[in-house]
């Protein structure tokens, strides 16, 4: 029950900064500079999701930073989200092997 | 063309853009399902998770917190701070959704609203209508929760070295998002580079240790898409600065 209801807050706190902002707005914003701060939004956000945690994502960081080098490798090469994780998993697996 | 029609292809249109985040979904999914599971919630719990809170790092922190027993307060305010972010992606939607789509289906669509979903919907030059969301949205809440039942069901199974290794996959799918258009867009690697600058330094700098790290993503966020906004205005006629976002 403890878990249920915790969940049921947690969807809770996900859902309504999902909808609020555009159940609300429903006006053309004019200013260049909000228009160009919320297309980079999302480059920032990602960004600083990534790092520096992607260091500790697994349980020794020379496997991180090896799996992290990849994952830019093919991000580079321009891979589809599905590759540069696969590659970056695979890397983790085979680094952590011979660790 | 009918509208009927028109609304059939916005979707396919929309699932087909969403079917490379379902593919990415899976193995993040998937390792969340083998944390849930191995911190002692039943695997049921676990897709239930994932089906109604349809996030990453929200739902990771969150469901952690489950399994150490915190209170109702730390658990809904640490998700919250983690999701405001998605107010800044809802307000940007809010300004290329075709402004005809009615209250009850910006309530139903928003639900779907990620950090991949958002960055692919933006990316679209059309407006976007509501059969396109709906499509978009469709294969990647499936991906998550069945990524999920899957790490779930099979967590005893694998062994422990190839579950540390899923711990990276979210990472990638970030990564892999952001760099292509670093690539092309000098205005986008400044704002990442500053963006990840001054999260290192609120995490890493003492006098900054009173900052948790939900609320340093968000002061990173809005500093560097700020500075970014400030120095390399987005402009409406620059159409190749558009391609690339």
């Amino acid at each position: 029950m403890y878990a249920f209801i915790a969940v049921l807050l947690m969807a809770l706190v996900t859902y309504l900064p999902r909808v609020l902002p555009i159940a609300v707005f429903r006006k053309e914003i004019k200013s260049t500079f909000i228009k160009s701060f919320l297309q980079y939004v999302p480059y920032a956000v990602l960004g600083a999701l990534t790092f520096p945690d992607i260091i500790n994502s697994t349980n020794n960081y020379i496997t991180a930073v090896c799996g992290t080098a990849v994952a830019l490798i093919l991000a580079y090469r321009e891979k589809s989200l599905f590759i540069v994780a696969l590659g970056a998993i695979l890397t983790v697996y085979v680094t952590g092997l011979v660790l | 063309m009918n509208r009927g029609q028109t609304k059939i292809n916005d979707f396919v249109y929309g699932f087909k853009k969403g079917t490379p985040i379902l593919l990415g979904y899976i193995p993040v999914a998937f390792t969340f399902g083998l944390m849930a599971v191995g911190g002692g919630l039943p695997p049921l719990m676990a897709v239930f998770i994932s089906l109604s809170n349809l996030t990453s790092a929200g739902q990771f922190a969150g469901t952690n917190l489950i399994i150490q027993g915190a209170s109702y307060i730390e658990i809904a305010l640490t998700t919250f701070v983690i999701n405001i972010r998605y107010m800044l992606m809802s307000l940007s939607l809010s300004q290329k959704i075709d402004p005809k789509i009615t209250l009850w289906q910006r309530l139903i669509f928003g639900f779907g609203i990620t950090d991949e979903t958002f960055s692919v919907a933006s990316m679209e030059k059309e407006k976007l209508s509501y059969s396109y969301m709906l499509g978009l949205i469709a294969g990647p809440i499936f991906g998550w929760s069945f990524g999920t039942a899957l790490g779930a069901f099979t967590s005893s199974a694998l062994p422990e070295s190839l579950g540390n290794a899923m711990g990276i996959a979210l990472y990638g799918m970030f990564i892999a998002i952001i760099v292509p258009p670093s690539k092309k867009s000098r205005p986008v690697l400044m704002i990442v580079l500053i963006s990840v600058a001054i999260n290192l330094a609120l995490k890493y700098i003492p006098f900054f240790s009173f900052i948790s790290s939900g609320f340093g993503i968000i002061i990173s966020t809005i500093l560097g898409a700020g500075i970014g906004a400030a120095v390399w205005p987005f402009k409406e006629e620059n159409t190749t600065v558009k391609e690339e976002l």
